[in-house]
C-alpha cells in the first residue's frame, strides 16, 4: 500500500515514537482532558465569585460543561474519516441553517442569531459553522496538493466568505471574526505562499478606510472608544474604563475571592460573560491571571503537538486550526477586556458563562482527540 | 473515484505544516507575552492609579451635620435651640415619574409652585444618585399622617427627621440675637463646602452670624460603599460630628420682655447695658418679626409684607437706626467744657430764650421760647442747663468749644465709630468734623453748624447702641467697656482701641452725674426749676437715677415758626430720647430709650426707662 509507506516515512521522519496507551483505547488524550478539567474548574471558581450569591448560573454552567464533556467524549470515539467524509455536507447544512436564520431567526436584543424550531430548543447555527468551516477547509485541502494553488486559495476564500457574510449582518461581529480567522488559519497552516499573505495584509490596510464606512455606527464608536475611552466616559467608554479599573486595582495578588468591588458593586459590565477575566484579575490579581495563561499555554502547546503528530493533512490542518482558533479566543478576549482591542462579543474559553460556545469548544477538542487517537499503528 | 490518481507529496506537506505550526507557535508565544506585559502594566505599574479609581467608584462620603450650639440668656433661659423637624424628601431614582409624585403630594397636603421650583433646584445640586432631596421642611403631624397613609401612590417619598433651629422666644429677641437662615446660592459660593455639607442653614444676622464658626460645630461624615447605581450597600467607617459650642449671652430675657412691653405697640428701641461688663441686657427694636419664619424658608407674600411695611420690622433700630441725639448730648458737652476749662461749674449765663451768633440774624431758639418772645431760662449755670435742658447755654458752650474740641471729646465716648464687639449689624453713626464736611459736602464748616451740634442736632447721628454705650461710660466714670452680647462659652476678642477716659477728674464726673440726677429727682420747686423728667417719673422713685431726656427733630422748624405737634403728621413728630443709669451710687444698669415720633423725651421716653429700671433693680438676681 503506497499510502502506508508514505505514512511510515512521515512518522519516522520526525522521530515521534508511537505506543498504544490507555488514552488511545478510550480515544481520549489524558493531557487535554486533565487541562480542560482544571481550566473549567478554575473558571467555575471565578464564575462562582462573579455571580455570588446567586448560584444558579454556576450550577447551569456545571450542567453545560458536563453535557459538553459528554459530547466531546462521543465525538472523540468517531473516526476522523467520518468527519472528513461528512465535511461538505456539514458545511452545506450549516450554510443552509444560516440562511434560514437570516430569514426566520429569532431576534434577541436587536440581533438575529438564534434559530428556534417550535417545540425544540433554540441554537445558534453560527456555532455549528465554527466547527463546520475548519472541517470543510481541512477536507478540501486534504484532497489537493499543498501548498495550495491560486484557484484553490480562491475557492477556499469563497468557502470562508460565504458563512462570514451570512453572520456579519446578524449582527455578530465577534463570531464572524472568529469564523473568518479560523478559515484564514487553515489557509496559513496549509502553506499559502507568504507573498499572498503579505499581499492580503497590504490590501487590508489599503481598504481599511473603505471598511470604516461600512461599519455600523456603534461599531465605529467602539473603535473610537478604544483609542480614547475618555471620549465618552459615561457611554461607550464606561465598559473599558471600568474593566481596566477592575484589572488594575487587582494588583499583584488581587483583592480576594468575592472581594472584588468593581464586579460585586456592578461597575463591571458583563462580569460573568465576556468580561469575566476582569473579575479574575481583580480578585486573584496578576498571579491569578498568569496562572490561567499558563494553563492555556500548556493546552495550546499540547494541541500543536497533536497537530504536528497527525497522520494526514486533514488531521493536521483541523487540529492545528482548532488549537490556534482557541488561542484567538483567548487573545482577543483578554486584549479587548484590557483595552487593547475594540469590544467585540468574544467569550473567554472555558471561563465565560454561556452554553453554546462551551459546547462548540468541547466538541472541537473531541474532534481533536479523535484525530489523535485514531492514528493507525504501523509496524 | 472518477478522478485520476493524484500522487501526493506527503512528506513535503507534512514539512510545510510543521514549519507553519512552528511559526504559529512562535507568534502565539509572542502574543502571550504581549498580553502578560499588558496585564503587568495595568496591574503592577498602574496599580495605584486604578486602585484609587476603584475606591472613588464605590466609596461615597455622606456628611453627618453637627448639632448647632445652643444660645442661653444670662439666667440660663433658652434663646435658640434645635427642634426635631420632619422633612419630606424624594429619591429621584425610586420615583419613576417625579411630576406625578409632586402633583400627588400637592393633592394630599398642598405644594406651592415655589416649593416645587425650589425642590427642582435642589435636585440639580444633589451630590450623588439615590440621595434624598427635600421637598417640604417641617411637616405638620397631620400632613405627616396623610403622607404615610398614602405611601403607595408616592414612590420614593420619605419622611426624614432632622434638627432645625428654633427660637422659642419668637419675635422678642429677633433683633437682639439674630437668626440663621437657609443657605442660598450666594452663601454657597462663600461657605466652605465641606464644613457645610449636610447643613442647610447658616447664621446670617446678629450673634448667630458673629459666632457662626463656633456655633456650627464640626461636620462628621460616614464613608459608605455604593454600587454602580449609587445604592448604599454598607457603611465603611464614620467620624462623629462635633456639637457646636453653647453660648451664654448677657441678654436678660425677662428684662427684654419687660422692655418690650414698656414700649407697647409704639415704634422704638431700647438698649440696656450692664456698666460693669458692657454686657447688653436688653436690646429691643420694635416692631419685630418672628425669626423662625426665615429658618424654614419664608413664603413670598409674608416676606414682601415684612419688607414693604412702613414700620420696617426687619430693620434693627437699635444697631442700624441713626438718629440725632438731641439734648442727650448735653452732659457730654458739659464734660468737654469743664475739662477744657471753657466753663467752670459756677459760670452763669443769661438766657433770653434765644441765641444769636455775632454778625448773624438767625435766631437759635430755646425749647421753651415762643414766637411771642417769651421763654428762656433766665440765669443758667451748668447744672441747671442740664436739668432744665437749656439750649442757649449749650449753644454758647458749643461755640466756645469749637467743632474740633467737640469732636475730640465726643470721640472719647465712642461716637462716629463702631465699638460693638459682637454685633455685626452695628453702625458707626456720624460725628461731624471740619474734615468730614469738607470731604463729604465740599463745604467749609460754618459757626452755625457748631451751634446745632450744641443741642445734638444738625449733621450728628448716633445709634441707640452708641448712646447707651456713652451713658454706660458716664456711669462707669470713664472706664471703657465695649458693648457685647457674649457672656460666657467662648473667649471674646476685646477691642484694645478704646482707652479709658482718664482726662476727666472725679469732681467733673460728680458735677455731671449730679446734674443728671437732678433731671429725675429735682422737684417741688417753683415753675421752671424742676428737673425736666421729675414730673413724669421722679415723684415716687425709690432709688437714685441719673438721666437725660432728648428730643430729636424729624423735620426742621423754619425761622419764625413754632413746633406744633398738631400741625405735623405722626411720622414727622419728634423722636423721644431718654438715657439713664441707676442706682447712681453703684450703677447696675444703663440704658437708652428711643420712641420714634413719640414727642418729648421726658414725657414719653423717661417713663419707659423707669419701668425697665424699676423692674431690674427690684429683682434680686441680675
Amino acid at each position: 500500500m503506497p499510502q502506508d509507506f508514505v505514512r511510515r516515512l512521515s512518522d519516522t521522519g520526525y522521530g515521534f515514537e508511537r505506543t498504544v496507551g490507555i488514552g488511545d483505547k478510550v480515544h481520549l488524550d489524558i493531557t487535554i482532558v486533565l487541562l480542560l478539567i482544571v481550566i473549567s474548574a478554575y473558571g467555575l471558581l471565578v464564575l462562582y465569585s462573579a455571580v455570588y450569591p446567586n448560584q444558579s448560573a454556576v450550577i447551569s454552567q456545571i450542567v453545560k460543561i458536563s453535557i459538553a464533556g459528554l459530547v466531546m467524549i462521543i465525538l472523540a470515539q468517531i473516526s476522523p474519516i467520518f468527519y472528513q467524509r461528512l465535511a461538505p455536507w456539514l458545511y452545506i447544512f450549516a450554510v443552509f441553517l444560516l440562511v434560514l436564520t437570516f430569514f426566520f431567526g429569532t431576534e434577541v436584543n436587536g440581533s438575529r442569531r438564534w434559530l428556534r424550531i417550535p417545540g425544540f430548543v433554540g441554537f445558534q447555527p453560527s456555532e455549528l459553522m465554527k466547527l463546520a468551516l475548519p472541517i470543510a477547509l481541512a477536507s478540501y485541502f486534504h484532497d489537493r496538493h499543498l501548498p495550495p494553488k491560486k484557484r484553490h486559495i480562491f475557492w477556499a476564500l469563497m468557502i470562508i466568505t460565504l458563512p462570514t457574510a451570512l453572520i456579519v449582518p446578524q449582527p455578530d461581529l465577534g463570531t464572524a471574526l472568529i469564523i473568518f480567522v479560523s478559515g484564514i488559519l487553515v489557509l496559513l497552516l496549509a502553506g499559502v505562499a507568504w507573498k499572498f499573505v503579505f499581499g492580503a495584509i497590504g490590501v487590508a490596510f489599503l481598504s481599511a478606510p473603505a471598511v470604516w464606512f461600512l461599519l455600523k455606527d456603534y461599531q465605529q464608536r467602539r473603535i473610537l472608544t478604544l483609542l480614547d475611552p475618555e471620549r465618552d466616559p459615561l457611554g461607550d467608554g464606561w465598559n473599558i474604563i471600568q474593566s481596566k479599573t477592575a484589572i488594575g486595582s487587582g494588583g499583584l495578588s488581587g483583592k480576594g475571592l468575592f472581594e472584588g468591588t468593581q464586579s460585586h458593586l456592578n461597575f463591571l459590565p458583563e462580569s460573568q460573560t465576556d468580561f469575566i477575566i476582569a473579575v479574575l484579575a481583580e480578585e486573584m490579581g496578576f498571579l491569578g491571571v498568569v496562572f490561567l495563561l499558563m494553563l492555556y499555554f500548556v493546552i495550546l502547546t499540547r494541541g500543536i503537538v497533536i497537530a504536528i503528530q497527525a497522520q494526514d493533512t486533514f488531521g493536521r490542518l483541523l487540529a492545528g486550526t482548532i488549537t490556534f482558533t482557541f488561542f484567538v479566543y483567548v487573545f482577543v478576549n483578554i486584549a479587548m477586556v484590557s483595552g487593547l482591542l475594540p469590544v467585540v462579543g468574544i467569550p473567554l474559553p472555558l471561563v465565560s458563562y454561556g452554553g453554546t460556545s462551551i459546547l462548540t469548544l468541547f466538541a472541537s477538542f473531541g474532534i481533536m482527540m479523535s484525530i489523535h487517537t485514531h492514528r493507525r499503528i504501523m509496524l | 473515484m472518477g478522478e485520476p490518481l493524484v500522487l501526493k507529496d506527503h512528506s513535503g506537506e507534512s514539512q510545510i505544516f510543521f514549519e507553519r505550526a512552528i511559526i504559529g507557535f512562535l507568534v502565539l508565544i509572542a502574543l502571550m507575552l504581549f498580553l502578560l506585559g499588558r496585564l503587568f502594566h495595568l496591574q503592577i505599574i498602574q496599580h495605584d492609579m486604578y486602585a484609587t479609581l476603584a475606591d472613588q467608584n464605590r466609596i461615597q462620603v455622606e456628611a453627618i451635620p453637627p448639632v448647632r450650639g445652643l444660645i442661653y440668656d444670662r439666667h440660663g433661659e433658652i434663646i435658640a435651640h434645635n427642634m426635631p423637624s420632619l422633612n419630606l424628601t424624594i429619591i429621584k431614582e425610586v420615583s419613576p415619574d417625579i411630576d406625578l409624585t409632586l402633583s400627588n403630594i400637592d393633592d394630599l397636603i398642598g405644594l406651592s409652585a415655589e416649593e416645587q421650583q425650589a425642590f427642582r433646584r435642589r435636585l440639580e445640586r444633589r451630590q450623588r444618585p439615590y440621595e434624598p432631596v427635600p421637598v417640604i421642611f417641617r411637616l405638620s403631624a397631620e400632613d405627616h399622617a396623610r403622607i404615610v397613609v398614602n405611601k403607595n401612590i408616592l414612590p420614593g417619598v420619605q419622611v426624614e427627621a432632622t434638627l432645625i433651629r428654633h427660637y422659642p422666644q419668637g419675635s422678642l429677641l429677633a433683633h437682639a440675637v439674630g437668626s440663621v437662615r437657609r443657605i442660598n446660592e450666594n452663601d454657597a459660593k462663600r461657605l466652605d463646602r465641606v464644613a457645610y455639607s449636610g447643613t442647610n442653614h447658616v447664621g446670617k444676622i446678629g450673634v448667630e452670624k458673629h459666632y457662626e464658626s463656633i456655633l456650627l460645630g464640626k461636620v462628621g461624615h460616614k464613608r459608605v460603599e455604593t454600587n454602580a447605581r449609587g445604592v448604599v450597600m454598607k457603611e465603611l467607617d464614620s467620624v462623629d460630628p462635633e456639637v457646636g459650642t453653647d453660648l451664654t449671652l448677657h441678654i436678660d430675657a425677662a428684662l427684654q420682655r419687660v422692655s418690650s412691653a414698656a414700649l407697647a405697640e409704639r415704634r422704638g428701641t431700647i438698649v440696656a447695658i450692664e456698666p460693669s461688663t458692657g454686657g447688653i441686657l436688653a436690646l429691643v427694636s420694635k416692631p419685630s418679626y418672628d425669626p423662625n419664619l426665615f429658618v424654614t424658608g419664608i413664603d413670598h407674600e409674608t416676606y414682601s409684607q415684612l419688607l414693604e411695611s412702613v414700620d420696617v420690622p426687619l430693620f434693627n433700630r437699635a444697631l442700624q437706626g441713626q438718629y440725632e441725639p438731641g439734648s442727650t448730648i448735653k452732659p457730654l458737652l458739659g464734660i468737654a467744657g469743664l475739662v477744657t476749662g471753657t466753663i467752670s461749674p459756677d459760670d452763669v449765663i443769661s438766657d433770653p430764650g434765644w441765641f444769636r451768633l455775632p454778625n448773624e440774624d438767625r435766631l437759635y431758639r430755646d425749647w421753651n421760647w415762643r414766637l411771642s418772645d417769651t421763654g428762656g431760662h433766665g440765669e443758667v449755670g451748668l447744672q441747671k442747663a442740664i436739668y432744665r435742658s437749656c439750649n442757649v447755654y449749650f449753644y454758647d458752650l458749643a461755640v466756645k468749644l469749637g467743632i474740633n474740641r467737640i469732636h475730640q471729646y465726643l470721640d472719647l465716648f465712642g461716637f462716629g465709630k463702631n465699638t460693638a464687639l459682637d454685633l455685626p449689624e452695628a453702625r458707626s453713626g456720624l460725628l461731624p468734623s471740619v474734615e468730614w464736611k469738607n470731604e463729604n459736602r465740599g463745604l467749609a464748616w460754618f459757626p452755625g453748624d457748631t451751634v446745632n451740634i450744641g443741642i445734638g442736632q444738625g449733621d450728628m447721628l448716633v445709634t441707640p447702641l452708641q448712646l447707651a454705650t456713652a451713658v454706660t461710660l458716664i456711669a462707669n466714670r470713664g472706664r471703657w467697656v465695649a458693648p457685647r452680647m457674649l457672656k460666657s462659652g467662648y473667649v471674646l476678642d476685646e477691642d484694645r482701641n478704646n482707652k479709658d477716659i482718664d482726662v476727666v477728674p472725679d469732681y467733673i464726673w460728680d458735677e455731671i452725674i449730679s446734674a443728671m440726677e437732678k433731671v429725675v429727682h429735682r422737684g417741688d420747686q417753683e415753675l421752671g426749676e424742676n428737673g425736666t423728667a421729675w414730673a413724669y417719673i421722679g415723684k415716687d422713685i425709690p432709688y437714685r437715677m441719673a438721666g437725660k431726656s432728648g428730643t430729636a427733630q424729624v423735620v426742621n422748624i423754619k425761622q419764625g415758626k413754632e413746633y406744633d405737634e398738631n400741625e405735623l403728621s405722626e411720622r414727622q413728630r419728634k423722636h423721644a430720647w431718654f438715657i439713664a443709669f441707676a442706682p447712681v451710687e453703684e450703677p447696675k444698669i444703663a440704658l437708652a430709650v428711643l420712641v420714634e415720633n413719640g414727642g418729648g423725651g421726658s414725657e414719653v421716653a423717661a417713663p419707659v426707662a423707669r419701668e425697665i429700671l424699676d423692674y431690674y433693680l427690684k429683682r434680686k438676681t441680675h
